[in-house]
């Protein structure tokens, strides 16, 4: 396991980055999405349990959120008038743990010790134990209701305008009905700070998700419940950037469909069942860090290239 | 004060007592489920519009908005009736707020088998038991109007997670007016040394009543308890009239197993073992009747507390032998 040590940052954004002042290049997001990836691999092999293929379909959608959607300061993680990231899919916790280490949330010391007694990474994102956690999750459908809150509250202090809210569902979260309550609701209080990501990865514990349960034209309902919906390549960059700061700007609810592949970015989990809940063995995890750490080398070789 | 003498509902008080900390805090918001006209959070909400937000029956939604609501800043005030507050949405209130410890007040109507023709279907029997089990959990039954006012009152001030049972019924008032605190949440009513009526909710009305019969009728002295606090039950006080009386009866419109009664015994189990017999549902559903015949049924009266006294009160000497409480005892 000596492969299991911290990424050097390419460098690491800037404060004004980081509030959304600066922007990020597509080509540097994907790259974090790499190093959060890594991250994701590295934390899951030391924990042995865990949600990684999970995790790792979220991964380009929270690097585009957390480098350059999301308005939040990490050195004063109760700024008011920050957007606000809710998972959801609570059990993709590391995706979220890797962004928050990432931006210093936490040291990154601390994502060693995910699902260890006594360490503050819970299992599931735990508000009171983690910083930069809005709410705790990890019963799926309860998200997007918390979402609808907290857009709500913005708007009872005059924030809706710039205050955001962005929650990130998985297939499970759109069988339970609860996040039909809320997409309802949603849409009768005319929530225009709102913006649910599908990472619509197709698959679930048991099976495909359209074995187990068939969610069908999830943007489709959407756009039904009365939301702004679009449906997007989840792991195109460019189109989920595009979408997210999109979002911002509707009078609307918006729901962002990203049709995603599970364990997306290491070729032997991509898309196939049965990794769910599955944390890699010591071999596995060796696979995925080179894999993951061969597409790191050339995407840094390709921005230096570009800046050079 | 906004106290009354005359018998009043004490989701009527939830429903003053919330106009008025709306008035006093700017971030108090209430939310309903379809339900604001007989929870009476509709007064808040005509009052209040901007911070006012039914949902519809959807309480599950509503109690997870709560929580995003409270996680930002405000301090919401959720009510339904109690069955599908707590029995509906266990796990978001489980997740949401008691884990996170968000200052959400559960402000359940129409708690017990009071609510009447409903019948089992609405009358729910469960919730104390439900929310004492949760961890971080407040649980508040308030006797009457008066007392059920100021734990609206007082439930702003603490930055915890409470549940606060409300009934249909206008119901005798104990409390002279609004009390100016809830105390420990165990105060004792009425002074007797020969048994205690440890009481909750509708129930405490009718064990004054009780008292007043044995008095009269047995020559017995009870002394009457209420309890407002469930959790976390003041055990000092419990404790403290149980060593005076030696004897008890619990009276609870919930079941025995989990509510008031288990809350009881268990202090006294720890700390001062004497008979405790309860007043309570057993395991059974409600039925369909008026309130009162429903109580009537279920032997949640006044009476039923007495006869349960009675039996109580042949087995205290019989306990209280100290040959029986020796080794020997099996």
């Amino acid at each position: 396991m000596s492969r299991l040590r911290s990424v050097p940052d390419l460098h690491p954004p800037s404060k004004e980055a980081a509030r959304g002042l600066g922007e990020a290049s597509i080509a540097e997001l994907e790259r974090w999405a790499t190093v959060h990836r890594l991250a994701c691999v590295r934390m899951l092999a030391v924990a042995k349990s865990g949600h990684l293929d999970s995790s790792l379909s979220a991964a380009d959608i929270v690097s585009a959120l957390y480098n350059r959607v999301l308005r939040h300061d990490p050195e004063n993680p109760a700024w008011h008038e920050r957007d606000r990231f809710v998972l959801c899919k609570g059990h993709a916790a590391p995706i979220q743990y890797a962004a928050l280490a990432h931006h210093g949330y936490f040291p990154h010391e601390d994502l060693q010790g995910l699902r260890k007694i006594g360490a503050p990474l819970q299992g599931h994102p735990d508000m009171n134990r983690t910083p930069g956690v809005e709410v705790s999750t990890g019963s799926l459908g309860q998200g997007l209701s918390m979402c609808v809150g907290i857009g709500l509250a913005l708007r009872l202090d005059g924030l809706e305008d710039t205050a955001h809210v962005f929650g990130v569902l998985s297939d499970g979260d759109c069988q339970e009905g609860q996040t039909w309550e809320a997409a309802t609701a949603a849409a009768h209080f005319g929530l225009t700070n709102l913006t649910a990501i599908v990472d619509y990865n197709h698959l679930q514990t048991d099976g495909t998700t359209e074995q187990v349960m068939d969610i069908g034209d999830v943007r489709a309902k959407f756009e039904s419940f009365g939301w702004d919906s679009i449906q997007i390549d989840g792991h195109d960059m460019d189109a989920i950037v595009e979408a997210l700061e999109r979002s911002r700007t509707l009078d609307r609810p918006a729901a962002i469909v990203a049709n995603t592949k599970k364990g997306r970015g290491v070729s032997f989990m991509e898309g196939r069942f049965g990794f769910h809940g599955k944390p890699p063995s010591p071999e596995q995890a060796l696979e995925a860090l080179e894999e993951l750490e061969a597409r790191l080398e050339e995407q840094t070789a390709a921005i230096q290239g570009a800046q050079g | 004060m906004a106290g009354k003498s005359e018998p009043a509902a004490t989701r009527n008080a939830y429903g003053a007592a919330l106009v008025e900390l709306g008035e006093a805090h700017s971030d108090v918001v209430a939310l309903d489920a379809d339900l604001s006209v007989s929870t009476q959070s509709a007064k808040f909400g005509a009052a209040f519009p901007d911070r006012f937000f039914n949902v519809g029956a959807a309480e599950a939604n509503m109690m997870s908005m709560a929580c995003g609501l409270a996680a930002t800043g405000k301090r919401p005030y959720a009510s339904t009736f109690a069955i599908f507050a707590t029995g509906r949405a266990y796990d978001q209130i489980r997740l949401g707020i008691a884990h996170n410890e968000l200052p959400v007040k559960i402000c359940a109507s129409h708690g017990g088998v009071s609510l009447g023709e409903d019948g089992a279907s609405h009358q729910m029997i469960e919730d104390i038991a439900l929310m004492r089990v949760m961890p971080n959990m407040t649980v508040v039954v308030p006797a009457d109007y008066n007392q059920a006012y100021r734990a609206t009152l007082d439930s702003y001030e603490s930055e915890e997670p409470q549940y606060l049972r409300f009934g249909r019924p206008a119901t005798p008032v104990v409390y002279e007016d609004v009390p100016e605190t809830l105390g420990t949440g165990v105060d004792v009513l009425r002074e007797g040394k020969d048994i205690s009526l440890i009481a909750t909710g509708h129930m405490v009305w009718r064990a004054l009543e009780a008292a007043e019969a044995l008095e009269a009728e047995d020559g017995v002295e009870a002394e009457v308890v209420n309890v407002s606090i469930i959790k976390p039950i003041h055990s000092e006080s419990i404790v403290e009239t149980l060593a005076k009386t030696g004897v008890a009866v619990t009276a609870e419109e919930h079941r025995i197993v989990g509510g008031l009664a288990d809350a009881v015994r268990h202090v006294a189990a720890e700390q001062h073992p004497v008979p405790i017999f309860a007043v309570g549902m057993g395991d059974e559903f409600g039925i369909s009747g008026t309130g009162e015949a429903c109580m009537e049924h279920f032997g949640l009266t006044a009476s039923g507390i007495a006869d349960r006294a009675r039996e109580a009160l042949l087995l205290k000497p019989i306990v209280s032998h100290p040959p029986l409480l020796g080794p020997d005892w099996t």
